[in-house]
């Protein structure tokens, strides 16, 4: 059945085809499977066929995951918005928990060319036009701005505006929207430096190297509390038309059929209200740093 | 006189002329089944066409190629301040390590303390623990550069194993040359000067420039401790665009460096070879 299973999702992406040609034998796969459905929690009629493993949903998250996405790199726990958000989703697409499990990918394992081991992989991918030619995006399950975390927050105090950034030290991380904003918005007069983790932005920071570093708002409030001392959240960025602000999606392999099945379960639990309270318990209180304007 | 050439010579010139033929022939077969292979074969493998697109894509290397260019100013830049600083401060080591003065033996002891701690420890550690430690003990800008900290990091490691090429050198200078150099009424000082450096120096230069190949792609680990070079520019396009092209557009940049380097390596040594050594056994 998974072999079957797998040469119709390998059929579907090698002609491209949705859901044209392979269509029947994905029905008829359904029809065998679908009395086991509903009892065991494997999945419904929309996922079944379309999971790497027959009846199990296996899910990709960053190694290590961070907080507030993943609390404490547990995501078995569902603690943490993105562990929340993974198991609203497998629940509202027939999945029990038992039949979840999880993998750990980096981003360059998530967009490579091979077949993946995940399902879908969600650990703060944005969705952006170029990205989509190498992998498909769910909808999105989060909209965030950017903000800036520094030591020194005296420096900040008389910020207004984009135009006040211009003489600032940015540190970002390498492959993040962040430091696509830096480049493209804040337009600092010397160019800003790269860290492949937060761990090197810290030290940079400590180093007095950078004045500052731009994240995304949820992990700027995690790192300015927990994992930089003394650190704070002196500005956030609006979204506005002009910057748009960064969707995040699950990364599926390219046009997997799946992604229809996961993006029906987001619109479920954005019409219940589940969703915006999943982020209500894990991301809130984010509203008091001082805004920007662009 | 060509008319008469012995029957024997001729003969043997034959053969080796067809023997030539032969095996020019078979290499070129070899080859040709070989590249036959890889562009036939590889394009019919189930997913070629996504690993087309995401490590060979023209649009993305043509995008990619002048941002890398004007990255790679800077690895050139740390490359060409940090060479002579390294072959300086190993020289110095490597001639500290071979003095022979009693009074010295505490340099020595340090000198090869040295040696085996900054090989025996992966450049990327001294990188970060130089790169990120020695700044934050408190200095400001611009005395807590990255761009000095980590080329100091990159010195302090490479002088250690280009000390050990230059210590190699020295030891191959037979006793006899200090010996007679000494007998000449010159100085342990001068006898290091005058004779044996320059041999040494000399015999040494091919491995040498193997360092420098090898220092020309490790100048890339600075980028760890903030500045954007080439590697981390395709990095940043590679996230960017999720497609791998912008690494295989940095693999060209640096093979355009480190082909005509090694080449130069190959003729030096070539030259060394012929110049110490007999004729070559075919």
């Amino acid at each position: 059945m998974r072999r079957l299973a797998v040469a119709v999702t390998a059929l579907s992406l090698v002609t491209l085809a949705a859901c044209g040609g392979s269509s029947s034998s994905v029905s008829s796969d359904t029809a065998a499977n679908s009395s086991a459905t509903d009892v065991s929690g494997t999945g419904n009629d929309c996922t079944s066929g379309k999971t790497l493993s027959d009846g199990k949903l296996v899910i990709g998250t960053g190694n290590p995951a961070y907080a507030p996405w993943v609390v404490d790199d547990k995501p078995e726990s569902k603690k943490g918005f993105e562990a929340a958000v993974a198991y609203a989703v497998a629940e509202d697409m027939g999945f029990t928990d038992g039949n979840v499990s999880w993998v750990r990918t980096d981003f360059d394992a998530a967009i490579a060319p091979g077949k993946k081991n995940f399902d879908f992989n969600l650990q703060q991918f944005s969705i952006t036009a170029d990205r989509q030619k190498t992998v498909s995006f769910s909808d999105p399950y989060y909209t965030t701005n950017q903000a800036i975390v520094a030591l020194d927050a005296t420096k900040f105090k008389n910020v207004k505006s984009v135009a006040d950034l211009k003489d600032i030290k940015f540190g970002a991380q390498a492959g993040t929207t962040s430091l696509d904003f830096i480049n493209s918005v804040i337009k600092p007069s010397s160019t800003p430096f790269v860290y492949d983790d937060n761990a090197g932005a810290k030290a940079a920071l400590q180093a007095k190297q950078i004045d500052a570093i731009v994240l995304d708002l949820p992990t700027a409030f995690y790192v300015a509390s927990a994992e930089i001392d003394g650190a704070s959240v002196v500005g956030q960025f609006p979204a506005s038309a002009a910057v748009a602000g960064d969707q995040l999606g699950m990364v599926f392999d390219l046009n997997n059929p799946l992604t229809s099945c996961v993006n029906a379960a987001l619109k479920d639990l954005t019409d219940s209200g589940e969703l915006a309270k999943i982020q209500q318990k894990w991301l809130s209180d984010q509203t008091n740093a001082p805004v920007i304007s662009l | 006189m060509s008319a008469n050439v012995s029957p024997r010579g001729t003969r043997r010139a034959q053969y080796e002329a067809a023997r030539k033929r032969r095996s020019t022939a078979v290499a070129i077969i070899s080859s040709l089944v070989l590249v036959a292979a890889v562009v036939i074969l590889i394009p019919h493998m189930p997913r070629w066409d996504r690993v087309h697109e995401s490590f060979f894509n023209g649009t993305r290397f043509a995008d990619s190629f002048p941002r890398l260019l004007r990255a790679f100013v800077l690895d050139v830049k740390i490359f060409a301040w940090s060479v002579p600083l390294i072959i300086g401060f190993a020289l110095l080591v490597a001639v500290t390590r071979n003095s022979r003065s009693a009074a010295l033996f505490p340099l020595r002891a340090l000198t090869v303390a040295y040696t085996d701690i900054m090989r025996g420890v992966p450049v990327i550690l001294w990188i970060y623990l130089i790169g990120f430690g020695v700044p934050g003990l408190g200095m400001d800008r611009p005395w807590n550069s990255p761009l000095l900290w980590g080329t100091v990091a990159l010195v302090l490691t490479y002088a250690s194993y280009v000390a050990e090429v230059f210590r190699a050198g020295i030891e191959s200078v037979h006793e006899s040359q200090r010996a007679a150099s000494r007998s000449l009424g010159l100085s342990n000082a001068q006898t290091m000067r005058h004779v044996v450096l320059p041999q040494a120096i000399r015999r040494v230069v091919p491995p040498l420039m193997n360092d420098l190949v090898s220092l020309q792609k490790d100048v890339a680990l600075v980028s760890l401790i903030g500045p954007v070079e080439i590697l981390r520019q395709a990095g940043v396009d590679k996230s960017k665009f999720a497609n791998f092209t912008p690494y295989i557009a940095a693999a060209v940049v640096f093979l355009l460096i480190t082909i005509p380097l090694t080449r130069t390596t190959d003729y030096m040594m070539e030259r060394e070879r012929r110049r110490t050594s007999g004729t070559r056994i075919r």
